[in-house]
């Protein structure tokens, strides 16, 4: 009874505005742009029948348009992730490695600049990197340039802007198993005669693999759907699926298509999150 | 200096260069940003007189506010659960259902989200159009997922032997939730309002597929500003945030480790 208390007010929520909305977003992308308001025809009509198709799927699975998209979008995914990972390894070994009292400050250093707006951040590289920028300034004042380098709407800004966003949630989960790591194995080996970097490559990597695999995918699943990053910084041709599904509603009004664009994307993305939760769920 | 440590150093240094520099440059008089025009606070007070961007942060507060305190209702209840209930029937799918809208790419969350009031008004006319309302049930559901990961968290590691002695003592159930569970679990309750209520800030996304005419947030209007680049007012508007990012996040360490140090002394 008491339980019912306590689960009944959240399971209500989580199937109204978790689990309903799948449903609907499934039946939307079914359903057939149309005009009017709301701009499509739902896959039943009012007295039941059926007048859906999957033609929305079958226009996202083909066209080669669409079909890049997902793609372009999984590569770029992959690299941000690839990148965040590297770049997030020593520094989480590093905090793992200082006296436990001093971590948490480092971690907060860490999360700091993920608190700090993701628009703003955004912004600040847009100030850095445009022909008037910060950047060009500094390299026209070392002499190294004469004209501003057309650095904005390239997929170096885009990549710097989504690593510089992602970089904190792969450090968490890295230095979580790097804090839980035993030291006494590493000093073993080391006392076996292995040298650091033996150590590091037969002791500690293997050790943090599970966190590793956390940081990638965590990085991975929201990178895949990213819109704002490859929109304000990215070039104009980076469409990516979650650029291609925003303009697919707002510009072309195609509800039921941006609809089974985010079906596809979700199908795609399903065997990551799996993965990522039987990652969570180990001891 | 190990490499690890120098890599720490260069990682600190990509993730502030950005943001350090466009606090210092928010005091620049300059009508470019980023390029020193000697000492001013003219953007602020350009700011400050922005209607539309006072307007729009106005309401993003009171979004915020009101979506954080929906979500820690909501996960708070559901991070008990999944922290004291042990194995209940459908755990596994509640746990899913909660979590999901912290990993699903946002504009998937958003689009589901916009297409279920659509067909909700449709069917029951409410919620009756869109805008704040909207947005706040959006960012609330976001919310959840992050409070109940972090009040999950604090009751895991939380000794449990507490709550069955004031049981064992005669205390109703009721009773020992609220003077034992509860004042262990009001550190992550505040922790995850502050989340929610910064997470609900932030977002440009969600706010953007299920906001209407009425209701344009602050993030709304810094993207559509940022697609055309970067002006003083919102180089300005990005230093207030840091200093308001900067605070909460201290404000939230302090009250950690004051709580912390309280129940490591008693």
């Amino acid at each position: 009874m008491r339980r019912l208390a306590v689960l009944a007010p959240a399971s209500a929520w989580l199937a109204l505005f978790v689990a309903a909305p799948a449903v609907v977003l499934l039946g939307i992308a079914l359903g057939e742009a149309d005009a009017g308001v709301p701009p499509f025809r739902p896959p039943f009509a009012a007295d039941g029948t059926w007048q859906g198709s999957f033609a929305n799927f079958a226009t996202v699975l083909t066209d080669p348009f669409y079909r890049d998209a997902f793609l372009r979008s999984l590569v770029v995914a992959f690299a941000t992730a690839s990148l965040c990972l590297l770049i997030a390894y020593p520094m989480a070994l590093a905090i793992a490695r200082v006296p436990e009292a001093r971590r948490t400050p480092l971690l907060l250093a860490v999360l700091l600049p993920f608190w700090t707006g993701f628009l703003i951040r955004v912004g600040a590289w847009i100030g850095l990197l445009r022909d008037a920028g910060w950047l060009n300034g500094v390299l026209r004042a070392l002499g190294l340039i004469e004209a501003p380098l057309p650095l904005l709407y390239s997929d170096l800004a885009m990549y710097l802007g989504m690593v510089h966003a992602y970089l904190p949630f792969a450090v968490l989960p890295l230095h979580a198993v790097l804090a839980r790591r035993d030291p006494a194995l590493e000093e073993a080996a080391a006392g076996l005669g292995a040298r650091p970097a033996t150590v590091f490559l037969t002791v500690t990597l293997p050790l943090s693999a599970p966190g590793a695999a956390a940081a990638f995918l965590l990085v991975f699943i929201p990178a895949a759907g990213e819109f704002v990053i490859p929109d304000l910084l990215g070039p104009p041709e980076a469409q990516l699926v979650g650029r291609v599904l925003w303009g697919e509603f707002f510009q072309n009004r195609d509800w039921p298509l941006a609809a089974a664009l985010a079906v596809v994307l979700l199908a795609l993305l399903i065997l990551p999150l799996r993965l990522f939760q039987r990652l969570e769920a180990r001891p | 200096m190990s490499v690890a440590r120098l890599g720490l150093r260069l990682g600190l240094g990509f993730l502030y260069l950005p943001i350090v520099l466009l606090v210092a440059y928010a005091f620049s008089a300059d009508r470019i940003p980023f390029q020193w025009g000697g000492f001013s606070l003219r953007w602020f007070r350009a700011l400050a007189e922005d209607e539309r961007l006072v307007e729009a942060a106005l309401l993003s507060l009171r979004v915020a506010a009101g979506a954080a305190t929906l979500a820690v209702l909501v996960g708070g209840l559901a991070g008990f659960a999944l922290a004291r209930f042990g194995p209940f029937r459908g755990r596994a799918l509640f746990g899913a259902l909660i979590g999901a809208p912290l990993v699903l790419p946002e504009v998937v969350t958003g689009l589901s989200l916009l297409l279920l009031f659509v067909a909700l008004e449709g069917a029951i006319g409410w919620p009756a159009g869109r805008g704040a309302l909207t947005v706040l049930l959006a960012h609330a559901t976001l919310g959840a997922a992050y409070v109940a990961v972090v009040v999950q968290a604090r009751l895991a590691e939380a000794d449990r032997s507490l709550e069955e002695a004031a049981l064992n003592l005669g205390a109703t159930p009721f009773v020992a939730f609220r003077t034992v569970t509860l004042p262990l679990m009001a550190p992550s309750l505040f922790a995850g309002w502050l989340l929610a209520f910064t997470l609900s800030l932030d977002d440009v996304v969600l706010a953007s597929f299920v906001s209407g005419p009425a209701g344009t947030t602050l993030p709304m209007v810094l993207f559509s500003r940022l697609k055309l680049g970067l002006t003083p007012e919102v180089n300005a508007l990005g230093a207030v945030i840091v200093a308001v990012a900067a605070a909460a996040l201290g404000l939230a360490a302090l009250v950690l480790a004051r709580v912390d140090a309280r129940r490591g002394g008693g």
